[in-house]
């Protein structure tokens, strides 16, 4: 059964990588899209609108993809992890059907207007329904982070003598120790994955086309989102970060690297930790450090591995790198954030090269750290699903090896076909510039018009709304 | 309270699942009837009649599924794995046809679109043989030791499953093409009538085989449907299902546009019905009762006040985005 779990477990992982970035970028673009309506309506700047439009299409396809990953998650509970479905099921299937009532309803209910309502309800409807489409967003989030949180810190439950879980206190299992800090740090973490990402689009237009308004307004607005959100999400991380080491101190010391306690614990930059000797390899360290900013003290000690039993260490390279990879894109969004600030106050901000350069590498990083992030803390559990409490090897369906591998290969190979191709058309909609005069709600031709037209027809239309034909190539 | 509370919550979920087969039948429908469909100026009508509103039919699986999760996880717990492969199926199945709404008008050359509108179809196909499969192995009852699944891979998989896989999957089509007459015109909405008549009559033959099938799976749904007095509670089922049929030929032949839909979407909500009245109070057959597999009473209360305020509100935004799509759809208006 072991290694039926480790390919359990590699499914689990797969399905939610694919699936976490998708909601991290639609949490985003559906607030920003919410902005850019609002700002629309409220000045009336055609360019408002052209960026509404030209980020809704790409929205259009995120939340497709997102739907039907999101799809796949709600039922693995079951199909892989029959015995987890079976134990906790009390606890975190009541807090994902909130997520259903309260968000997905939402969300799917009015993504239709969104998308394709336009001409038929007016501006100010479509605007609700952006809002609502944006709320369901955050629900979401809220729901899913709870259920989440709640596996890493478990409270408000009582036990039956055969190990389910029964809740008894329901404020309790939804605000959980770790789930404030959960939360903010993972809507602040789509927020600036979004931000980085209609940065760097806007970034390449601009290296392009400086004069380009629609690309202008994308860029200042994701810089403003990084040069005061990146530092907040510092905050906000190393906050969560101190709630961790409260209440998971092993998975504190498996990411610090941390095997013996040692008093004035240093904080170590890179190394190798090595789960066999127990100990970190090819340490680089600064002294004390890790003590100052885990303890705020300058000699205190942070406890390491050692201090626990050995059968409940998390795999400590993984979380060891997953760490360090999200701290380090972290701190280079800062940077880039600050240095945006530098050059607008410079009036540079449109003509500086390398900070445009450096915006579209920047491109994905939001995502790489959402990845890393969700590695961090779901690999810092093991080798537990309800931290302390319900261990991995006892939450698996009991499904044989060639079931669990069969249906592995199968979703490695669709989610490569299918969010593969998505991708490709996402990137495809990014590299065109974004048009002057794109069709409003109020008259026009709405969003994806082209699509529905035959061949000829198309020809016609093509001057009127260059980006929104299927064959148009960019 | 311990009594009450599953009830309320088998009949929520019974809901929930009788919303999706309703709603998302018939447009898991147009994709099936791709198959017949070849003219891309059609393929991009069918799609459009239900673009605005596939995603909100599907949040019901959604719903279903974590509800069962929620407030049976007993049932959830063993099902799933009982029926992996058709589960697994069902869900990759949804992921081709999902992102093929938006990718068939997103794909840079004719080749790629040819191949979304495979998805599309295939995805649309595979996703209801494999509910159809899951609901016949559902009725011929799942072997649970140790509040675990206890069979193999391949138990559900015999020649009732099959033909319910089939039932669905062509009773899905036939919804789809009621739809398309409702929603559509001219020659489009002639050829969905045609196929209509001939799927009407495959669904019938079909309803009459798996009725009279399935109580010779269980005794107990023999004992209801065949014996008295379970006869007299059972009868007026296919009676009504005759009725409705007979509407149903009456709306084709009249050349209604809404009487198929309807009559068809009730020849759907009587066959729940007669598969409700078999079940009780079971929910996995042969022995996992809903009293059985209920979560505490503390988690059904809690997502109950949830569900009684959200429901009906669901209920009427979801409305509110149907009538927004209302009427003809026609090719070149365009609100794709």
């Amino acid at each position: 059964m072991a290694d039926a779990i480790i390919l359990a477990r590699a499914q689990f992982a797969f399905t939610l990588g694919f699936h976490i970035v998708l909601p991290a970028f639609t949490i985003g673009l559906a607030s920003y899209l919410t902005v850019l309506e609002a700002l629309w309506l409220s000045t009336r700047r055609q360019v408002y609108l052209d960026v509404f439009q030209y980020w809704l299409r790409i929205f259009a396809i995120i939340f497709a993809m997102g739907v039907v990953s999101g799809l796949v998650m709600s039922y693995e509970f079951g199909t892989n992890w029959g015995r987890f479905a079976d134990k906790a099921g009390a606890i975190i299937g009541p807090l994902m059907g909130y997520e259903v009532l309260t968000a997905f309803f939402l969300e799917a209910g009015f993504l239709g207007v969104m998308l394709f309502g336009v001409q038929r309800v007016g501006p100010r409807l479509h605007f609700v329904a952006t809002c609502f489409v944006a709320l369901g967003t955050l629900m979401s989030a809220f729901w899913i982070l709870a259920a989440k949180s709640w596996m890493q810190t478990p409270v408000g439950y009582s036990m039956t003598p055969d190990g389910r879980f029964v809740p008894t206190d329901w404020w309790a299992i939804i605000f959980n120790p770790s789930f404030p800090y959960r939360l903010v740090h993972m809507v602040l973490a789509g927020y600036l994955s979004t931000a980085f990402a209609v940065g760097a689009v806007g970034a390449w237009h601009l290296l392009r086309d400086r004069q380009s308004q629609g690309a202008r307004v994308m860029f200042s607005m994701a810089m403003w989102m990084a040069a005061i959100v990146a530092p907040i999400q510092i905050v906000a991380g190393d906050q969560h970060g101190l709630n961790t080491g409260e209440y998971q101190p092993a998975k504190v010391a498996a990411l610090e690297g941390d095997f013996d306690t040692r008093p004035g614990t240093p904080l170590i930059l890179f190394g190798m930790p090595n789960m066999q000797e127990a100990r970190t390899d090819w340490e680089v360290s600064i002294p004390h450090l890790g003590a100052l900013i885990l303890t705020h003290t300058w000699n205190g000690a942070v406890k390491g591995l050692k201090s626990f039993p050995r059968q409940d260490w998390p795999p400590a390279p993984y979380v060891f790198w997953s760490f360090r990879v999200m701290v380090g894109l972290g701190l280079l969004m800062v940077a880039i954030g600050w240095w945006s600030l530098v050059e607008r106050f410079r009036h540079r901000l449109y003509d500086t090269t390398l900070l445009l350069w450096a915006a579209v590498a920047m491109a994905p990083a939001g995502f790489i750290a959402v990845l890393a992030g969700w590695t961090t803390t779901e690999v810092g559990r093991q080798p537990f699903t309800v931290f302390g409490l319900l261990r991995t090897a006892d939450s698996a369906s009991p499904i044989d090896l060639p079931g669990v591998a069969t249906s592995l290969v199968a979703f490695v190979v669709v989610y490569f076909i299918v969010f593969g191709a998505g991708f490709t058309y996402v990137l495809h909609l990014m590299q065109r510039p974004p048009t002057v005069g794109e069709p409003g709600p109020k008259k026009g031709v709405p969003v994806r018009s082209a699509g529905i037209t035959p061949a000829p027809a198309l020809l016609d239309q093509l001057p009127e709304h260059p980006v929104a034909g299927p064959t148009g190539g960019g | 309270m311990a009594h009450w509370l599953p009830i309320v919550w088998a009949g929520l979920i019974a809901f929930a699942v009788l919303a999706y087969v309703l709603l998302d039948g018939f447009d898991l429908g147009i994709g099936i009837l791709f198959a017949v469909e070849h003219r891309e100026q059609n393929r991009d009508l069918m799609v459009n009649t239900v673009a605005p509103i596939w995603d909100g039919n599907e949040t019901w699986l959604v719903l279903g599924g974590g509800g069962l999760f929620a407030m049976f996880p007993l049932a959830y717990a063993v099902v799933m794995p009982a029926f992996y492969p058709t589960i697994i199926g069902m869900l990759l199945a949804l992921v081709f046809r999902g992102v093929a709404f938006e990718f068939r008008f997103r794909a840079v050359t004719p080749r790629g679109r040819l191949w979304w509108d495979r998805a599309f179809m295939l995805g649309s196909g595979v996703a209801a043989l494999c509910q159809g499969l899951t609901l016949g192995g559902l009725i011929q009852g799942v072997h649970v030791e140790n509040r675990m699944y206890a069979g193999g891979w391949f138990d559900w998989l015999t020649g009732f499953t099959v033909l319910c896989g089939l039932a669905v999957v062509i009773g899905y089509a036939l919804l789809g093409a009621c739809w398309l007459i409702w929603r559509t015109e001219g020659q489009l909405q002639r050829a969905a009538r045609r196929h209509a008549h001939t799927l009407a009559l495959a669904v019938l033959a079909l309803i009459v085989v798996v009725s009279l099938w399935t109580p010779m799976l269980n005794p107990t749904f023999h004992h209801r449907w065949f014996e008295f007095p379970g006869l007299l509670l059972t009868a007026p089922v296919p009676i009504l299902v005759a009725l409705t049929a007979w509407a149903f030929w009456r709306g084709l032949e009249l050349r209604h546009d809404k009487t198929p839909f309807l009559c068809g979407q009730a020849i759907f909500v009587l066959c729940y019905v007669g598969l409700g009245i078999s079940f009780w109070p079971i929910i996995v057959p042969p022995s996992i009762s809903i009293w059985d597999a209920a979560a505490p009473p503390s988690s059904q209360l809690f997502l109950l006040v949830g569900a009684v305020i959200l429901i009906p509100i669901i209920l009427c935004y979801t409305s509110f985005a149907y009538w927004v799509f209302r009427g003809k759809v026609r090719a070149g208006e365009h609100y794709h």
